[in-house]
């Protein structure tokens, strides 16, 4: 077995809010191995962006604070870095890709000198070499016309265009990690497909691990080895991909597949929603997150949190419960 | 199935004398061009944004339209023009045997009754200032169709209760609620004057995924129980799919696909449609790993200058030469399918 690139362990992150304190994530563990695809999978206010923002140490505090846990990447705690340290972690070792590329670009510097930054910045390379990579890091995001398009402004690119410079800008130096938070969700259907074809590829090319984070069930079945399934802050299954479309074990994950259409299936089947709202964070029931909605829930749900149990090889679920299949 | 028409046919049709009974709306060679001005002092037009460009379709009572294609395919503008909220440049629309293309802010007040809207964004749209009542009611004060207090209130009681929400919530603010009930907030003040035709603008896009098959349940529920007819907007091929019994593609400000469901998704002809079916994946990854990606290159170019010939060649993986001079017109190929590709006009353009 391969030591694994990063071992979230136990992460709890909280934000102190008006309305209260409230756990945004809650006890949240899982690996990356090294070239591994992972994708935490969640609709909003799961705690899918909260736990790649904690592992970047991105996150706002105040409100936020890790409250507890560990995030060993390549032998190392992050969280017990200081911030010079992670500063020199962040675009380096390990790459952020966000979903808005317009508002994670600066407007006033050129796409080149951005893409040359993490260059000049974590390898020390001079200015003239790191523009020469950074046209080089262009054409391999398929940018045509790289060398010309490496003086011009983020706003003239188009929004496919800038999520391949912030693509580029990820495999500056050549990161063991990236993490993609919603990288398509802002783009049109078929530029989506190619933004992440080649986010895939280009993995595969240098061996990095991919942290996709998404509320896609269709992008996790097309790209993720493995998946972590959060609700309320909580991972509620993780299986590989392949295992958890097949064999789904918690009434969320299996409630979820259920409500989505899909181009493949027959047009005529109703959808079966999952009654009622996604949790608040401020009011939390006691027990388990998903009971006021699950159909299978049962007294104990309602009284106390299902932990996450190994229920097959590589395949865990937090549920009380058998669930049909 | 009713659905019988496809926007070539419609474009050669005779006026709406003939029109069958039971068609709700044709639209014909609709253009909507917006004026690209330039200049603080001196405006001038610098150019012309051509957002639809000659759609042409129709659609009977009781079915729904989806309307797909990605951003800045004219696929709104269309919605908006229908309900005449975007100024048509030319073209004809006809609902429910009227030609209301001319039709001034007086004369559209009575079928502004007949068709509503229903939009994206539930956080945009209701007023955060008002109670739901006041919100699901404004329609029928707007219409002075409130009648006195009692017959007011029953009456948005009965919305309320038609879209699944509680009575008790009609006291309550829109920011108290979550996406999905704020949809049906919305759904309720478009059915309050009792239309035969609701535009869906994105309705769905918004919300959670486990909260998507509620709303789309609940209007595929009104549907049945109301005899609505809907136009259901959207870039969300599958859940369009689910909720459509025809289905047009549009691609910079052109129809250039319309057929039956099935027929769309089993049998695309349009290298575009084609290239939007691949590039959605499909929730299990044994089918992804043996699917057929036929990716198309590029993006959408800019509505301001439309590429020459047809408008997706610069993209598509099977362009010809004429492809690059020669516009394809949308050409019906029977059984309530159109396309506008040369590898299929019929008998050629």
């Amino acid at each position: 077995m391969p030591q694994p690139l990063l071992q979230v362990r136990n992460l709890t992150t909280r934000f102190n809010t008006e309305r209260g304190r409230l756990t945004a994530v809650d006890q949240v563990s899982f690996d990356i191995d090294p070239g591994e695809t992972v994708a935490i999978v969640g609709e909003s206010g799961s705690g899918k962006s909260v736990t790649a923002l904690s592992i970047m140490r991105l996150i706002p505090t105040p409100p936020g604070r890790i409250e507890s846990g560990e995030a060993i990447f390549e032998g190392t705690d992050l969280f017990k870095l200081d911030e010079g340290a992670m500063r020199g972690v962040r675009g380096n070792t390990i790459a952020m890709i966000f979903q808005e590329p317009m508002s994670s670009l600066n407007p006033a510097l050129t796409v080149g000198m951005q893409v040359a930054e993490p260059l000049n910045l974590h390898r020390g390379s001079p200015w003239a070499k790191a523009m020469d990579q950074a046209k080089a890091l262009l054409g391999r995001v398929r940018i045509p016309d790289a060398a010309s398009r490496l003086a011009s402004y983020p706003h003239q690119y188009s929004g496919g265009m800038r999520q391949r410079v912030m693509i580029a800008m990820a495999l500056a130096c050549q990161p063991r990690l990236i993490i993609a938070d919603e990288p398509t969700t802002a783009l049109d259907v078929t530029v989506q497909a190619q933004i992440l074809d080649l986010l895939k590829e280009l993995t595969r090319e240098t061996g990095s691990s991919l942290l996709l984070i998404t509320h896609d069930l269709g992008i996790v079945a097309r790209y993720a080895d493995r998946v972590a399934v959060m609700y309320g802050g909580r991972i509620v299954e993780t299986a590989p991909a392949i295992e958890l479309y097949k064999r789904p074990r918690h009434p969320y994950t299996l409630g979820l597949m259920a409500s989505i259409p899909r181009l493949d299936s027959d047009a005529g089947r109703p959808l079966v929603p999952i009654e009622g709202q996604p949790p608040d964070l401020a009011q939390l029931p006691a027990g388990c997150a998903f009971s006021p909605r699950c159909r299978i829930a049962t007294d104990p749900c309602r009284m106390s949190r299902p932990p996450l149990v190994r229920v097959a090889e590589n395949h865990s679920r937090a549920c009380f419960n058998d669930v049909p299949a | 199935m009713t659905s019988r028409l496809n926007g070539a046919a419609a474009a050669h049709a005779p006026p709406t004398a003939t029109a069958p009974p039971d068609e709700i709306l044709r639209v014909e060679n609709l253009k909507v061009h917006f004026p690209l001005m330039k200049g603080a002092v001196v405006r001038r037009q610098v150019g012309t944004i051509k957002a639809v460009d000659g759609v042409s379709f129709a659609l009977n009572r009781g079915d729904t339209l989806g309307l797909v294609g990605e951003s800045g395919c004219g696929k709104s503008t269309t919605g908006l023009a229908v309900l005449r909220m975007a100024e048509p440049t030319s073209g004809r629309i006809v609902f429910e045997g009227r030609d209301i293309t001319g039709y001034d802010k007086t004369r559209m007040r009575p079928v502004r009754r007949r068709m509503q809207m229903v939009y994206q964004d539930p956080y945009g749209s209701l007023n955060p200032r008002m109670k739901v009542r006041t919100i699901i009611g404004e329609p029928l004060r707007v219409h002075g169709l409130a009648g006195d207090e009692g017959s007011y209130r029953h009456r948005v009681d009965e919305l309320m209760a038609m879209v699944g929400l509680l009575p008790d919530m009609a006291e309550r603010y829109p920011h108290e609620f979550s996406g999905g009930q704020r949809q049906r907030i919305g759904i309720a003040r478009a059915l309050a004057l009792e239309p035969s035709l609701l535009i869906c603008d994105e309705p769905v896009s918004a919300l959670d995924v486990s909260i998507q098959a509620q709303v789309v349940n609940l209007f595929m529920d009104l549907q049945e129980r109301l005899a609505l007819t809907y136009i259901f907007i959207a870039h969300d091929l599958a859940v369009v799919r689910h909720i459509s019994d025809r289905i047009a593609v549009m691609y910079l400000g052109r129809i250039v696909e319309i057929a039956g469901r099935d027929d769309l998704y089993k049998r695309p002809l349009h290298p575009y449609t084609e290239a939007l079916l691949a590039a959605i994946p499909v929730a299990d990854p044994e089918i992804e790993a043996r699917r057929p990606r036929a990716i198309v290159k590029g993006e959408v170019p800019s509505a301001l200058k439309p590429p020459p010939g047809c408008r997706f060649h610069p993209r598509c993986p099977k362009a010809m030469e004429r492809c690059k001079t020669v516009d394809p017109p949308l050409s019906d190929l029977g059984g309530g399918r159109a396309v506008a590709c040369h590898l299929h006009s019929a008998g050629g353009a």
